[in-house]
């Protein structure tokens, strides 16, 4: 037996619910020590939730692990206290070896730099030591295939050029334990599968990864074992296969798993895919083309003047579109209600559809549809990530040159 | 976030490790005193990499780069030259004021420049942050270190300058780096505290150019710290930079008076006020990961 790399004993995170980035004011804080001094020390207590709740965890060495569970389940608040961004509130982890965490591409990229000098600045927050980046120089430009534009600023960049070399950097880290979150999830299908190589090489050559991930194929391919995370806690671990039919099974079965202690039986959501355009995965999109999304509704006694409500959220909660239809007379049975969108500009990220139905008085069901639902579509926006907004839209371009 | 200790039972593959292979230990935050400085130095080529990088980004970004970090004090002196020495004819211990002056308007722009960058630094990196970990506490130092590269640039122009004038530096010269060095501790003490209050609430850049410009009032760049009067002298002392800048033209030009007792109170203070600075900023750092 291996000996364990990483050891979690009661892992637990609090946060404050709703405080988001520094959104105090001085001024409120001191003026409030000049009123009322005594309440400075007597910190009133803001609502708090807890983003992971008594998590153990054993990694050992030259392990896959993948980390799975719905978007706020508290897997990347535990891949955060694993690479020491954040401080557990309690509990302890000892991690036995050189660390490096990847949960995004392009950490410390600066646009005015050129790839060469992002080359050794990314390399060096990502925690490698400039010997290492000047021996491993040659090896990431040819991986990136960015020989010829190595010395153009990265603002120049194409955002798949950007994102080759910011993968290229991260991929040739070599710590003894990796943590990676979702950043295969980017960048063009043919380059995240020859990441997805890199990463294979990264485990074969014996180094511990964890891998958190909501594309279930890659996790299969990758892991060996895997770890389940739902309401900040580990719901169920053991080996992938299981554990991923197991989640896969319970966030498309009826009873939907936890959290389904729902006294209204007269109706419920089941399940959704996508059924236009066809032949590509049920919860992938690849193009912007025409969309249709069915959502299958089990109805067990008569909806009248029924609403149905649907409304699209990004990963971080941000509400990106909703409708509602009213007025809807459902006779007991099974219902497809079918979305039909002439495109959807939506970056290539996941996405959670949230599913609701109302009759005259109360909700019948409300459902944050499983799985989520995964863009691939080319990202037609600007280089530049800090460019990149909500809508994905492909755009044409004409200067038209008037007489004067 | 966590301490380091080198692994106490190495068994099995674990043995295999090269040296320096570490066990961390991730818990949560306990006491006020745990600053891990020794980290400063294991991540000391990081540090590095962010100098560097500020440097190489301001130079890039201005279109006449390295010429501006030349023309922004040399205007400043001149206009104060115009204003303070011809009209309002202040003393200048016996210096050209133009020279005087300029003396003390390098030093400081550095420590104006270095605070502002410093306040500003955890804000700026916030994306960094919340994305990969290395000691946080690099990201102030590296604010103080890269505004010396334009301290340097700005130095060499005053030593031609004080020479153009006639005026040879004098043996102090060589107490010169200690003066800047006060400066750089006197930006870490403040820009410590800073860089953390600014990164949890967001009025507190609106303070900073108040904050500064109060400053410069009540340090001797344009005027004479002798026209203090006598008896509220201590109380001027209690600023560092009185002592950084008289120190620095005292050094430079060897004319005035070394600054004694009071800059052994401005060692003092700057030195309380760093290890004020640090054990808030370490204590604070959770916090500013957590809200950015």
């Amino acid at each position: 037996m291996t000996s364990a790399v990483i050891q979690a004993a009661g892992l637990s995170k609090r946060y404050q619910r709703g405080a988001p980035a520094s959104s105090g004011l001085l001024r409120d804080t001191l003026a409030r020590a000049l009123r009322a001094p005594w309440t400075v020390f007597k910190r009133e207590k803001p609502e708090t939730f807890w983003a992971l709740k008594d998590v153990s965890l054993e990694v050992h060495e030259g392990e896959v692990l993948g980390l799975i569970g719905r978007n706020g389940s508290g897997k990347t608040t535990l891949l955060k206290i694993l690479s020491r961004i954040t401080r557990p509130t309690e509990g302890w982890a000892e991690i036995r070896g050189r660390v490096g965490s990847l949960l995004e591409v392009g950490t410390g990229f600066h646009p005015e730099l050129t790839g060469r000098e992002n080359t050794f600045l990314s390399g060096a927050i990502l925690g490698m030591s400039k010997q290492e980046i000047v021996r491993k120089f040659d090896e990431i430009v040819s991986f990136a295939e960015l020989e010829k534009f190595i010395d153009t600023p990265v603002k120049h960049y194409s955002s798949g050029m950007y994102v080759r070399l910011a993968f290229a950097v991260a991929a040739h880290l070599e710590p003894e334990i990796l943590l990676v979150d979702e950043v295969l999830a980017v960048g063009d299908f043919k380059f995240q599968k020859k990441c997805l190589g890199k990463m294979g090489d990264v485990a074969r050559a014996g180094r511990t990864v964890i891998l958190v991930s909501h594309q279930l194929n890659q996790i299969r391919r990758l892991c060996d074992r895997t770890v389940w995370v739902d309401f900040g806690g580990v719901r169920q671990s053991g080996p992938t296969a299981e554990v991923v039919s197991a989640y896969e099974s319970a966030m498309t079965s009826p009873e939907r798993g936890v959290g389904a202690a729902h006294a209204d039986t007269r109706a419920r959501f089941l399940s959704w895919k996508i059924v236009e355009p066809t032949g590509s995965l049920p919860h992938r999109l690849d193009s912007i083309g025409p969309v249709a999304v069915s959502f299958q509704l089990e109805v067990r006694s008569p909806i009248r003047h029924g609403h149905q409500g649907i409304a699209l959220f990004d990963a971080e909660r941000r509400l990106m579109w909703a409708f509602s239809n009213e007025d809807l007379t459902l006779e007991p049975g099974l219902h497809s209600l079918i979305y039909k969108f002439p495109f959807l500009p939506l970056c290539p990220k996941s996405y959670n559809w949230q599913l609701s139905l109302w009759d005259e008085k109360e909700n019948v069901d409300l459902w944050e549809a499983i799985p989520e639902l995964q863009v691939a579509i080319p990202n037609y926006q600007h280089a530049l990530d800090e460019w990149n907004g909500s809508l994905n839209l492909p755009s044409e371009f004409h200067v038209s040159h008037e007489k004067g | 976030m966590a301490s380091a200790t080198s692994n106490p039972s190495a068994t099995g593959a674990l043995a295999n490790r090269p040296p320096g292979s570490l066990t961390l230990r991730i818990e949560p935050p306990r006491n006020w005193f745990e600053l891990r400085l020794n980290e400063l130095w294991t991540y000391r080529e990081l540090l590095f990499f962010l100098v560097w990088r500020d440097v190489k980004i301001r130079y890039k970004q201005t279109v006449i780069g390295v010429a501006w970090v030349i023309v922004q004090p040399l205007l400043t002196m001149l206009v104060a030259t115009l204003f303070f020495g011809k009209l309002a004819k202040l003393p200048s211990q016996g210096l050209p004021y133009s020279v005087f002056c300029f003396a003390a308007v390098v030093p400081w722009t550095y420590f104006s420049t270095a605070l502002l960058a410093a306040t500003n630094v955890m804000v700026e990196n916030q994306r960094v942050i919340t994305k990969v970990y290395f000691p946080r506490l690099i990201l102030p130092f590296s604010a103080a270190l890269s505004g010396l590269v334009d301290f340097c640039i700005g130095f060499i122009v005053l030593l031609i300058f004080t020479f153009a004038h006639g005026i040879r530096p004098a043996w102090t010269l060589v107490l010169l780096p200690l003066f800047l060095l006060l400066a750089v501790f006197t930006v870490l003490g403040v820009g410590l505290w800073l860089s953390a209050l600014n990164a949890l609430y967001r009025d507190v850049k609106y303070l900073i150019p108040f904050i500064i410009q109060f400053w410069t009032l009540a340090s001797p760049v344009y005027y004479s710290s002798s026209m203090v009067p006598e008896r509220y002298r201590w109380l001027y002392g209690l600023n560092p930079m009185a002592g950084v800048i008289d120190g620095f033209r005292w050094a430079l030009t060897g004319t005035g008076h070394p600054p004694a007792a009071s800059l052994f109170a401005s060692v003092g203070i700057v030195g309380v006020a760093v290890l004020g600075g640090l054990l808030f900023f370490n204590r604070m750092e959770g916090s500013i990961a957590d809200r950015v």
